[in-house]
């Protein structure tokens, strides 16, 4: 019995790991859509009339207010309802995206914030437009400076893919179920399985951001003390 | 024709008025110093000249063109115009060269390589050329600030604004920043507003006393130290050269 147990787990790996090539679908694309909506958001609070700065304000205050699953379900299930219909896995990058850039908004708005003003007055003072003080000067610093929130959302956005399990989307967690619906008796180690896959993949993409981040860190701002 | 003539310059940030009604005008490779106590509208002056805050009324020409008229392209004329700061403003993500080059790239539209040519020139010139792959955050003020200098400088400008470019900086550093202005004296126009006495006594052509948003007086070194007309210009030289000692 053990011996057949083992079994049934070795050949789940291969139907697991098909699944993630949803799960990093899903990923990709919605952290793509999170990243240039939250820029543009950003630079549109930073720098928008205000009525495009309320807007805004008002879209990020939405879409952190209501759970991804009310999101999911609205997108795929409500807006069927007036005749808008998507496959499982577009409204799941639609939602996770939309979600994503209102997190990924405030996590550039605070990089913006936090240069001092001085430099765009002297990009202004130099003769450069705004547009261009914004793209040579102030978004590649937003960008280093967002390095460790973008990587704390990436790994969330990875992680809630499994929420699109319950819209039908056929990634990583639905596969362990239809593994474990014909094997019922092995629902904790295929659970265990799937939590270690979310788990490694996890942890290596923090790893690997946080060597992007040092490598690309202004110089002189090294703030770890050796002593 | 004048190479920079500004006519009667107001400006009021809400209720307060802050420049009323500012006069005068500098001519190719003059040194102007202007002078005052805090909050008299000096640093608000520059920034009118250059239009970062638009004043309300008055006028200024650059090389005859008036550059107050809203037609004006005010990028083209801001290439024209350095600006040195107090904060010196560096960009935290380039290198000194970097940051004398990126004008010269993106606003004036040269090549990468003769861009970085023309920085590295500009950073000899301030004695830095040892010093072009250090970022901000590795140089000490004065190095900082005269990298600003160089920046401003690389754009070949008409004329360059110092806002209290040694303001920020601790004493032993003063030194240098200045050496460095001396030695463009005559050769670029400049206008400074500072209160490094010494350096408006020995390059300054002409002092410029503001204080409540007029200028009180203007005139030679010599005759605003020895002679001013106003008793307010004796009594600011007097109490600064107190402050901060003879020279």
């Amino acid at each position: 019995m053990v011996f057949l147990e083992f079994d049934v787990l070795i050949n789940a790996l291969p139907q697991l790991l098909s699944g993630l090539e949803n799960t990093f679908i899903l990923t990709a694309a919605s952290l793509l859509i999170g990243s240039i909506t939250g820029i543009l958001m950003a630079v549109g609070r930073a720098f928008g009339t205000k009525t495009v700065s309320a807007a805004i304000y008002l879209y990020e205050k939405i879409f952190r207010g209501i759970p991804l699953l009310v999101i999911f379900f609205l997108i795929y299930f409500g807006l069927s309802q007036i005749g808008i219909n998507f496959e499982p896995l577009v409204a799941a990058v639609i939602g996770l995206g939309l979600r994503s850039a209102a997190y990924q908004a405030q996590i550039f708005r605070a990089a913006f914030n936090s240069i001092p003003e001085g430099q765009s007055i002297a990009a202004r003072s130099l003769g450069m437009s705004k547009i261009q003080s914004i793209r040579y000067i102030l978004l590649p610093q937003v960008l280093r400076l967002s390095v460790p929130g973008w990587s704390n959302e990436f790994t969330i956005v990875l992680k809630d893919t499994s929420i699109a399990f319950s819209i039908g989307v056929i990634e990583l967690m639905r596969q362990g179920r239809y593994i474990y619906v014909l094997h019922p008796e092995m629902i904790l180690p295929i659970l265990l399985l799937i939590a270690l896959i979310y788990f490694v993949l996890v942890i290596s993409i923090n790893k690997g951001l946080s060597v992007l981040e040092e490598k690309y860190q202004m110089k002189g701002f090294d703030l770890t003390v050796d002593r | 024709m004048h190479m920079l003539e500004v006519k009667n310059l107001h400006k009021r940030y809400g209720a307060s008025e802050v420049l009323k009604g500012v006069s005068f005008t500098m001519d190719k490779g003059e040194t102007k110093v202007i002078i005052g106590p805090s909050g008299t509208g000096k640093s608000t002056l520059l920034r009118c000249i250059n239009q970062l805050h638009p004043p309300e009324k008055g006028q200024v020409f650059l090389e005859g063109v008036e550059i107050t008229d809203p037609s004006v392209d005010i990028n083209k004329i801001r290439q024209k115009i350095g600006f040195v700061f107090q904060d010196f403003n560096l960009f935290t993500h380039f290198n000194s060269l970097q940051n004398v080059s990126i004008g010269l790239e993106k606003v004036l539209k040269m090549e990468k390589e003769e861009a970085e040519k023309r920085a590295m020139h500009e950073l000899k010139r301030v004695g830095l050329g040892k010093f072009a792959e250090r970022y901000p955050a590795e140089l000490s003020g004065g190095q900082q600030q005269r990298v600003g200098i160089a920046r401003a400088l690389a754009m070949d400008p008409i004329i360059i604004l110092f806002d209290e470019p040694t303001s920020a900086l601790d004493p032993e550093l003063i030194g240098e920043v200045l050496e460095v202005m001396q030695s463009l004296a005559g050769e670029v126009t400049m206008l400074v507003v500072t209160h490094e006495m010494g350096f408006a006594r020995n390059v300054a052509d002409e002092i410029i006393f503001m204080e409540g948003g007029h200028i009180i007086e203007s005139g030679s070194p010599k005759q605003m130290f020895t002679s001013p007309k106003h008793k307010r210009t004796g009594e600011f030289l007097g109490k600064i050269a107190s402050l901060y000692g003879e020279e």
